[in-house]
């Protein structure tokens, strides 16, 4: 540990601050901070101060700004950085984002067509709003919204790790030497600077903002995937030097440090994780969030087919973490720090500057949309249900904007006083519990068979078993929380914690419904109808529920 | 799985469409699962091993899939409502 502080501090001392990258970096942030504020502004509805205005920006968008959307939330600055990192620690195994990524899109076609219908006919603003609507059950309602505050947070502090990495590479993260303030004192003023937007406008501001991000990413990964190979003699050459990398002992003795392709002991957990991972994903409240903003059915099963775009290009990216190999990146023992550390040495000084942006602003968007889906799950589902009953929407819209700048908080204090490595650690946690929502959410878009104490029960038991299983994995350089992966109990082949805790879920869920329904445990009052699940914008029932979400939008229909 | 016994205007549930839409939207998940089917480095393309651009080509198989899948589902809902409107 003393040996890689001392190469930090010797490597911040020489390097100093890359003017040129630093100022293209500077002038795009202030470009999305001006629009930031006058996003409020943007599609603006007649009447806006409650939560379906500020919370899902009227409900109102089409098919491109969701795209954007969706696309600027699910792949965040921390993909961006992590996903490569992942290639460059380990090989193959890190590759599992892009199988993740093809999944989710069936999934979402399937399940968040009917969630879209329901919540607009009865005006759900939350995944917990309906379950406590189907299942007649707040206690259930908040297990899954105290489980979608929980998950988010960390997602949140991840979004901060991202910007510091780049802001080290840049040279303006500080060593070791400098006070704490002057070293932090960049990430506080991003921070700020999205706290205020996100509290004035609301879904708006990172919907406009995704513009900004995915045209620059794009343009960043289009480049690099063509400049990058070229100066590095071709593909044939780096997946050469990265097997021969891989192949070299890793930090467990006697093991390599990963392989090119995932081996026969690897394959569960790779297909683990990658399923696991695509389910967990859009049970997360800002995916959620996302789509129930969109202005219909359609939108949301339009987008399932544009954006897989984003896995192509998440594929392109990961294959950044081979080029590091090859190009040897020096990474300071901090594997997140691949990618920036590359752009910066293989790009003029203010390419690097547009990249970092990219991924500054990259880390901007998720935070925003995350908060404020937060947020919403508090005021709706922990507010409203349990501490203030009547409360106006003008009461639900203030909270709502004060619990979003709390979350920031809270994040931004857990990035500034706690190891990075805590933060990962509750990110993989916060997949794991996530999970742990879907019988209730997806079985009760589908079925009312469950019973919602069942529900309940299976809920406690996955959150238990995965919280229990993470804490037991160990790594070379962690007793705890090693990993995501662990032996899957009966089969004995390792696999993603997340998946097991879930299959464990159900099936605690399923025979403890057979025994409650044998019982005749009372079963709660269910509010929605089957034809609710399949209604569309214009169907009636439907736009009469949402005034506002037809006020400002384009009569689609 | 919408219980047709609930719904008073119960139409029919298993269409030939809808097989058809669940089986683009399922293809994937067997393909992407099956590990061992696509684990090796040759053959490769332009340098790029088997394992990689076999997965990034398939983010292209399954857009083609789900399209298909909008198509059909949506062609189904204007030819229902067609219906209910005459």
């Amino acid at each position: 540990m003393t040996l890689h502080t001392t190469a930090q501090l010797a490597a911040s001392s020489t390097k100093g601050v890359n003017g040129v990258a630093l100022a293209v970096f500077v002038f795009f942030f202030l470009a999305v901070t001006v629009m930031g504020f006058l996003a409020a502004r943007w599609r603006k509805a007649e009447q806006s101060a409650n939560l379906d205005e500020w919370g899902l920006g009227g409900r109102s968008f089409g098919t491109w700004v969701t795209w954007f959307l969706l696309g600027g939330d699910l792949y965040t600055a921390y993909t961006f950085v992590a996903v490569p990192a992942a290639i460059y620690a380990a090989g193959a195994s890190g590759f599992f984002a892009v199988p993740y990524t093809i999944l989710v899109y069936p999934l979402i076609f399937t399940f968040l067509p009917r969630l879209w219908s329901v919540s607009h006919k009865h005006g759900y603003v939350t995944t917990s709003d309906f379950v406590r609507g189907r299942f007649g059950s707040k206690g259930l309602s908040l297990a899954v919204a105290l489980t979608g505050i929980l998950a988010t947070m960390p997602y949140i502090a991840l979004q901060l790790v991202g910007i510091q990495a780049v802001l080290d590479v840049m040279g303006i993260g500080g060593g070791e030497h400098t006070n704490w303030f002057v070293k932090d004192l960049p990430l506080l003023i991003a921070f700020a600077v999205l706290a205020a937007y996100t509290y004035s406008s609301g879904l708006r501001a990172p919907a406009l903002i995704a513009f900004v991000k995915d045209g620059l990413i794009y343009l960043v990964i289009a480049v690099a995937i063509i400049y990058i190979p070229i100066k590095l003699g071709g593909f044939g050459h780096i997946f050469d030097a990265a097997g021969k990398a891989l192949a070299q002992p890793g930090a467990v003795p006697g093991k390599p440090r990963g392989e090119l392709t995932s081996g026969p002991h690897a394959q569960w957990a790779y297909a683990t994780l990658a399923l696991g991972s695509a389910l967990a994903l859009f049970m997360y409240p800002h995916s959620i969030t996302a789509t129930l903003s969109s202005r219909s059915r359609n939108v949301i099963r339009r987008n399932t087919t544009i954006l897989p775009l984003y896995s192509l290009m998440l594929g392109l990216l990961a294959l950044l973490g081979f080029m590091a190999i090859k190009a040897g990146t020096d990474i300071q023992g901090n594997p997140q720090l691949a990618i920036p550390q590359l752009f910066e040495d293989m790009f003029p000084s203010w390419f690097s500057g547009v990249a970092f942006a990219a991924i500054g602003i990259g880390a901007l968007v998720p935070a925003a949309i995350m908060s404020i889906a937060a947020a919403n799950l508090f005021t709706r589902n922990v507010y409203k249900d349990f501490l203030k009953p009547d409360a106006t929407p003008e009461q639900e819209h203030k909270v709502a904007k004060l619990v979003s700048l709390l979350v920031k908080v809270g994040a931004l204090v857990f990035v500034l006083t706690m190891d990075k490595t805590v933060a990962i650690n509750f990110q993989l946690l916060g997949g794991i519990w996530i999970l742990q929502t879907m019988p209730s959410l997806v079985g009760g878009l589908f079925t009312r068979w469950f019973h919602r104490w069942a529900l309940l029960t299976g809920w406690a038991v996955g959150m238990l078993y995965g919280t229990l299983a993470a804490y037991g994995v160990a790594s070379p350089t962690q007793k705890h929380f090693g990993g995501s992966s662990a032996e899957i109990p009966g089969i004995g082949e390792i696999g993603y914690i997340g998946l097991t805790a879930f299959v464990l879920n159900v099936v605690v869920t399923v025979v403890l419904t057979f025994a409650l329904r044998a019982a005749k445990a009372p079963e709660g009052v269910d509010e929605t109808s089957p034809a609710d699940y399949t209604a569309d914008a214009g169907d009636a029932g439907v736009a009469v529920d949402l005034p506002p979400a037809t006020a400002g939008a384009p009569a689609g229909h | 799985m919408p219980e047709p016994s609930e719904s008073p205007t119960s139409r029919q549930v298993v269409t030939p469409t809808r097989v058809v839409a669940g089986l683009c939207l399922i293809a994937p998940f067997v393909a992407m699962l099956w590990v061992s089917s696509y684990a090796r480095i040759e053959p490769t393309l332009i340098g790029i091993p088997f394992f990689y651009w076999y997965q990034m080509l398939w983010v292209l198989i399954s857009t083609v899939l789900t399209m298909t899948a909008y198509k059909l589902v949506q062609r189904e809902q204007r030819a229902r409502k067609g219906g209910a409107a005459k």
